[in-house]
C-alpha cells in the first residue's frame, strides 16, 4: 500500500498548474521573484516582499532539511486510518531560502524524525499521474 | 477618530452548551432567538432597538432571512468577518463598535451558532472532500495534514526546538484551565486533571495530546453592542470596548496551512501584529491587563499568544505557565478563568468574550479581584484573526 494513497489526488488550477506540471516531469521548481529575488511557495501571483508579479520558476537540487514536523497519531479522517502513526515534515532548502514544503519522509520509523535532519528528494507516485515530492533521510 | 471607549457590550446571551451534533436539528434562527432574548432581557433593550448584525466564520444566517424571522423591523448595518473557525469573534464585535461609532447603526447584535452534523466536524475540516477540491489544499492534504491540530502542532514543535519549551508546559495550560472549569458550574469538563493525567493521555499530533485539544460543541450566542452614551442608561454595568484589532501580518498570511512564515513568526500564534495595534489603539500595555481570555483550541497556542501579547518575551512562554502560572489566584496572569474551549465549552470564542464581560462586571466564578481591563483573543488561524481590549 502506497503511503497515504487514499489522499493521493491533486486539483491544479490556473495558479498551481505549472508547479504540478514540473512535478510530473520530476522537477522541483519554485517561483522566484523577478523584482527582489525572494522565493515563494505555494504559488501566488505576487511577491509578499515587494509586490512584483515578475516571476521565474527555478529548480532546486533536492537536498533539504527538516524545519519542523509532527507525527500524526489520531486519524482525523478515515483515509488515514491504516497509516497512523505517520510523520509529516516541513522541509526547507539551502538553494531556495524562504520556501517551506510540506511532505513526508519515506522508509523511516515515525519516531526517528527530528528537526535539522538532512533529506534528499525522491519522486513518489502513490496514484497514477499524481507525482509528489517526498524525501528520504540522507 | 478613535473609537476607544465609545461603545460598550451591554448584553450577552448564550444558548445551552450542547454536545457536538446535539442541536443539529434545531434551526439556528431559533437558537439565535433564544440567545437574543437572554441578551435583551439582561440589557434592558427591546427587540425593536436592534438594527444591525455582525457575524463571522462564513455564517449562513443572512440578514434578509434573519431580520424578519426574529421580528427586527429595520436593518441598518450588516457585515461579516472573513475566514473560518474562531478567528473572527473579536473582529465581529469590533465591526459592531465601528459601525455604531460611525453612526451607521445604534444597537448591533453579534451572533454565531455552531451546529455540526456528525460527518463534518471541525477537527477533520481540512480533510473534507469539499476542501480537498481547493487547489491550495494540494500542498498539505496529500501529505496527510488534514486537521487544525496537526498544523498547530508543527508550530509548537519548532518552538520547543528553538526555546526548550517542554510537553509539561502544555500540561500546565490544560491543568490551570481545568482548575477554572471545576469552579464554573456551567463547564462541561469539571473533573480535576493533573500534570500526570495530561502526560499519560494519548498523542493526537505530536507534541499535542488529547488534553491539549479543545472540545467540539453545539450552541452559540448573541452579544449586544451599543454606544457608550446609550449603555449608561441600561441595566448592566457597561463593558467598554477600548480597542479591537482585526487582520494580521502578511508574513503570517496563510501561514497555518502553508507553514511558510519567517522563523520568528512561525514559532508564534501569528498575533503579534494585532497585539501591537491593539495596545496602541487602547493606549495601554500588557502590564495593564488584569485577566486574559486566550482562544484555546489547543493548549500550546495559549503559550504562543502569551508571548505575542507581550506578557513575556518570545521563548519564555513555557516558564511563564510553570507552577500554576495561569491560575486565577496566585498565578502570573489569570488566563481563561471560565475554563476555556479546553474545558468549559467550545462555541467559537463567544464564551471568551462572555467571560471577559463577567470579569468586568464582577460576576465570574473565578473572579479576579478588581479586574478593570480584559484582553480577549479570537482563534489563531490563517489571516484574518482578531482580538479585543475591554474595560469596565
Ligand atoms: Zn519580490
Amino acid at each position: 500500500m502506497a503511503l497515504l494513497e487514499g489522499l493521493a489526488s491533486i486539483h491544479p488550477d490556473i495558479h498551481t498548474r505549472e508547479y504540478w506540471e514540473y512535478c510530473g516531469k520530476k522537477e522541483l521548481r519554485f517561483q522566484k521573484c523577478g523584482g527582489c529575488g525572494a522565493f515563494r511557495f505555494p504559488p501566488l501571483t505576487g511577491c509578499r516582499e515587494c509586490g512584483s508579479t515578475d516571476v521565474s520558476w527555478v529548480a532546486v537540487a533536492g537536498r533539504g532539511r527538516v524545519f519542523s514536523y509532527t507525527v500524526v497519531h489520531h486519524p482525523a479522517i478515515p483515509e488515514v486510518r491504516e497509516h497512523v502513526p505517520y510523520p509529516v515534515v516541513v522541509v526547507e532548502f539551502d538553494d531556495a531560502p524562504g520556501v517551506r514544503l510540506i511532505s513526508n519522509v519515506l522508509d523511516i520509523s515515525y519516531d526517528e524524525v527530528e528537526i535539522g535532519m538532512e533529506l534528499d528528494l525522491v519522486w513518489d507516485e502513490p496514484s497514477p499521474g499524481v507525482v509528489l515530492p517526498r524525501f528520504k533521510k540522507v | 477618530m478613535s473609537m476607544k471607549d465609545k461603545c460598550a457590550i451591554v448584553g450577552v446571551g448564550l444558548t445551552p452548551y450542547g454536545k457536538r451534533g446535539e442541536f443539529f436539528e434545531i434551526p439556528q434562527s431559533d437558537q439565535i432567538r433564544g440567545a437574543l432574548n437572554i441578551a435583551l432581557e439582561e440589557s434592558g433593550l427591546e427587540l425593536q432597538d436592534v438594527d444591525g448584525f455582525c457575524s463571522y466564520s462564513v455564517d449562513s444566517n443572512d440578514p434578509g432571512m434573519l431580520a424578519p424571522s426574529l421580528g427586527i423591523p429595520n436593518v441598518n448595518f450588516s457585515n461579516m468577518v472573513f475566514g473560518g473557525g474562531g478567528g473572527g469573534t473579536c473582529g465581529a464585535v469590533a465591526n459592531a463598535a465601528a459601525a455604531i461609532h460611525a453612526g451607521l447603526a445604534e444597537v448591533v447584535m453579534v451572533f454565531k451558532i455552531i451546529t455540526q452534523p456528525a460527518h463534518a466536524r471541525f477537527g477533520a475540516s481540512y480533510g473534507s472532500k469539499q476542501i480537498a477540491a481547493n487547489p491550495y489544499s494540494d500542498f498539505h492534504r496529500p501529505f496527510g495534514l488534514v486537521s487544525p491540530v496537526q498544523f498547530m502542532a508543527m508550530l509548537f514543535q519548532r518552538h520547543m526546538h528553538r526555546f526548550g519549551t517542554k510537553p509539561e508546559h502544555l500540561a500546565e495550560v490544560a491543568v490551570a484551565t481545568r482548575t477554572h472549569a471545576s469552579r464554573n458550574p456551567k463547564a462541561l469538563k469539571r473533573e480535576r486533571l493533573t500534570i500526570e493525567d495530561h502526560q499519560q493521555s494519548r498523542l493526537i499530533a505530536d507534541p499535542f495530546r488529547l488534553f491539549d485539544c479543545c472540545q467540539e460543541n453545539d450552541g452559540g450566542g448573541v452579544i449586544l453592542v451599543t454606544s457608550a452614551e446609550r449603555a449608561r442608561d441600561l441595566e448592566q454595568k457597561p463593558v467598554y470596548i477600548m480597542a479591537g484589532a482585526q487582520g494580521g501580518s502578511s508574513q503570517w498570511g496563510h501561514g497555518l496551512t502553508m507553514q511558510n512564515q519567517p522563523d520568528d513568526v512561525y514559532a508564534s500564534a501569528g498575533h503579534k501584529h494585532l497585539a501591537e495595534r491593539l495596545y496602541r489603539m487602547a493606549g495601554v500595555g500588557p502590564d495593564d491587563v488584569d485577566v486574559a481570555l486566550f482562544y484555546d483550541h489547543f493548549s500550546g497556542l495559549v503559550i504562543l499568544q502569551i508571548e505575542d501579547y507581550g506578557f513575556c518575551k518570545q521563548g519564555e512562554g513555557g516558564p511563564f505557565v510553570e507552577d500554576g502560572g495561569l491560575l486565577w489566584k496566585g498565578g502570573r496572569m489569570p488566563v481563561n478563568t471560565h475554563g476555556g474551549n479546553l474545558s468549559e465549552v467550545y462555541l467559537l470564542g463567544l464564551t471568551h468574550i462572555a467571560e471577559a464581560v463577567r470579569q468586568l462586571r464582577g460576576e465570574s466564578s473565578s473572579q479576579v479581584d478588581g479586574a478593570e481591563i480584559a484582553l480577549v483573543t479570537a482563534g489563531p488561524s490563517n489571516l484574518p484573526t482578531s482580538s479585543l481590549l475591554l474595560r469596565r
